[in-house]
């Protein structure tokens, strides 16, 4: 008998071990092969798979459909842009900066739109990164439209980030610390907590829990990862665009989760991959790539309208029992 | 009589024009059990939202334990030692009944320290699980701990409902008609439940069967219309003329 909001199988682990050992080799195989350059397009799917991650803990475990996003991710860009503008390179100065500040503003964001609930919510979050978006773009000194450039990507002691083989490991790393500490979060008190207030707000406020406190750290804790996304795809591209802060941007995550399954601990990172994977092949054929993105997309809805993670997830446990008389 | 545990102080509370509670003035003291009847649309379920927090009180004013109350949140309330239950059910029906009251148990801190906890596993937390399915077998849902909660038996959820509350601990439970919708059988166990807790805990009880609130009750309020018309134990309470008229009357004829 146990309390098992979630049950972690030991299969679920083995099979995210063996993927992280296939995504820890993908840049030698590539190499091997003569296809680098694909290193950089996964290193840059990892980065937004990290960002919808961060999202999802905020919309599927904390059940707040937030709308800006955009503004932590973007945050975090322009925090190690301006630092390296200012002369501070060192990754382990920047990064952890990036996080405090999109930290920081989720917290004063979350402060005010927690106050509404629902549409409103919708909407305030979205009004917040509008105004941070539009204040960077009127910022001439941080390069306005055009955004910030960086002279190079930041430093990590002796580990040459310039080479992207390197700097796919750092971001896979960030990306797999990022799951497992959601992991333990969701399965640990706070993680229950979240989940029931999800469930029935009303009732939890009534067993003594201060319910808006929780509300508030789950998201500052999305904010926080977002920042940590944006300081990596700063340094991807060695440029903060004010785009990272745009509203497309807050909803091309929120599909990104949707379509990978929201609340699922792979949501995120399922969702990521489909949408770039499906840009990156579909825009070789066509420049109207967009519409078939949007047939996949009604897939998703009429087939696994929980997302893509879960459907997986129910045909794989189906056939496993299918399999079990014959055994 | 000792101090009362509970003293409410001339609370109001209306809604557009319509006055829910006119200067109510109510007391109840450690290890009582309460009961506040009246009519249909009396203020008995308004009253208990503003003693709960779940609203707040145009005027008057609450105290509990001495300390006074009427602006704390709800969640503070329930932390200083008053539990409610809902007239209608209100659980989390995707949950196990366990993990349900596993909850109300973490969310003692007193007792447990804070759910401000990022790593460890609470399934591994085994004085909490321990803890719960006690308070499941306390009224009566043994053997129904894995069952979901919505997949219950409406007089199970009722009695879930109870666990709820009770794993808070409180000083102080806030009942609005634990009995509603159930079948005779379950009635008489939740009869025997209050009468059980009755003294460990003190119990403001809102409820309409009139042998369960005689049978229990040390003593009675009677609310018409958001007025208290009368305080009294169950005798003088059957013998007042006025509460008769008002509330008794149809059942005596």
């Amino acid at each position: 008998m146990g309390g098992a909001l979630y049950r972690q199988s030991a299969q679920r682990r083995w099979a995210a071990l063996a993927l992280l050992a296939g995504l820890t080799v993908l840049p030698l195989l590539l190499q091997a092969v003569g296809h680098e350059f694909y290193v950089s397009f996964v290193s840059r799917l990892l980065i937004f798979a990290l960002a919808a991650t961060s999202l999802n803990f905020v919309v599927g475990f904390g059940g707040m459909i937030a709308f800006g996003h955009a503004a932590f991710f973007g945050a975090g860009a322009y925090t190690v842009a301006i630092l390296m503008e200012n002369g501070i390179s060192s990754a382990l100065v920047a990064w952890p900066l990036a996080i405090a500040v999109a930290a920081l503003l989720a917290l004063g964001i979350g402060l005010v739109s927690l106050r509404t609930r629902g549409v409103y919510f919708i909407m305030i979050t979205l009004a917040f990164a509008q105004m941070i978006y539009y204040l960077f773009i009127s910022l001439k000194a941080w390069g306005g439209d055009d955004g910030l450039s960086l002279a190079s990507r930041s430093t990590l002691g002796s580990l040459p980030l310039s080479n992207d083989a390197v700097f796919y490991w750092v971001v896979l790393a960030c990306l797999a610390a990022t799951l497992l500490l959601l992991d333990r979060i969701t399965h640990a008190r706070f993680g229950r907590v979240l989940q029931a207030i999800r469930e029935n707000e009303s009732r939890m406020e009534a067993l003594g829990y201060p319910v808006h406190s929780y509300k508030l750290l789950c998201f500052v804790i999305g904010g926080a990862l977002a920042g940590l996304a944006g300081a990596l795809i700063a340094n991807h591209g060695q440029l903060a665009s004010p785009s990272l802060l745009q509203w497309t941007q807050s909803g091309t995550l929120l599909v990104m989760v949707i379509v990978g399954g929201v609340g699922a601990l792979y949501g995120g990172v399922v969702g990521a991959a489909t949408l770039l994977l499906l840009e990156e092949v579909l825009s070789h054929f066509t420049h109207h790539w967009h519409a078939a993105l949007g047939l996949a997309l009604l897939f998703v809805v009429f087939r696994a309208p929980h997302g893509i993670a879960p459907w997986f997830h129910r045909r794989f446990s189906r056939s496993k029992k299918n399999e079990a008389p014959r055994e | 009589m000792s101090e009362p545990l509970l003293n409410i102080v001339g609370v109001s509370r209306h809604f557009g024009g319509v006055h829910a509670l006119s200067d109510v003035t109510l007391d109840v003291v450690a290890g009582e059990v309460h009961a506040l009847i009246g009519p249909n649309g009396a203020g008995k379920t308004t009253l208990i939202h503003q003693i709960s927090g779940a609203q707040m009180p145009d005027a008057g004013r609450i105290e509990f334990s001495g300390a006074d109350i009427t602006r704390l949140s709800m969640h503070a309330r329930v932390a200083a030692g008053v539990a409610r239950s809902w007239q209608i059910t209100n659980i989390f029906g995707r949950l196990s009944a366990l993990d349900n009251v596993a909850l109300a148990v973490q969310g003692r801190q007193r007792d447990w320290g804070s759910s401000f906890r990022f790593w460890a596993p609470v399934d591994a937390e085994q004085p909490i699980i321990d803890e719960a399915a006690a308070w499941l077998a306390e009224v009566g849902l043994a053997g129904r701990e894995s069952t979901l909660a919505g997949s219950l038996a409406h007089g199970e959820q009722r009695q879930l409902e109870l666990a709820l509350a009770l794993a808070t601990k409180p000083q102080l439970l806030l009942l609005d008609e634990p009995m509603a919708g159930m079948g005779p059988e379950e009635s008489e166990r939740v009869v025997e439940l209050i009468e059980h807790l009755g003294r460990r805990v003190s119990i403001l009880l809102v409820e309409h069967d009139m042998d369960a609130v005689f049978r229990l009750a040390d003593r009675i309020s009677v609310l018409v219309s958001g007025r208290l018309v009368f305080t009294g134990i169950p005798d003088e309470v059957r013998a007042h003329p006025e509460v008769r008229r008002a509330y008794l009357g149809d059942v005596d004829a």
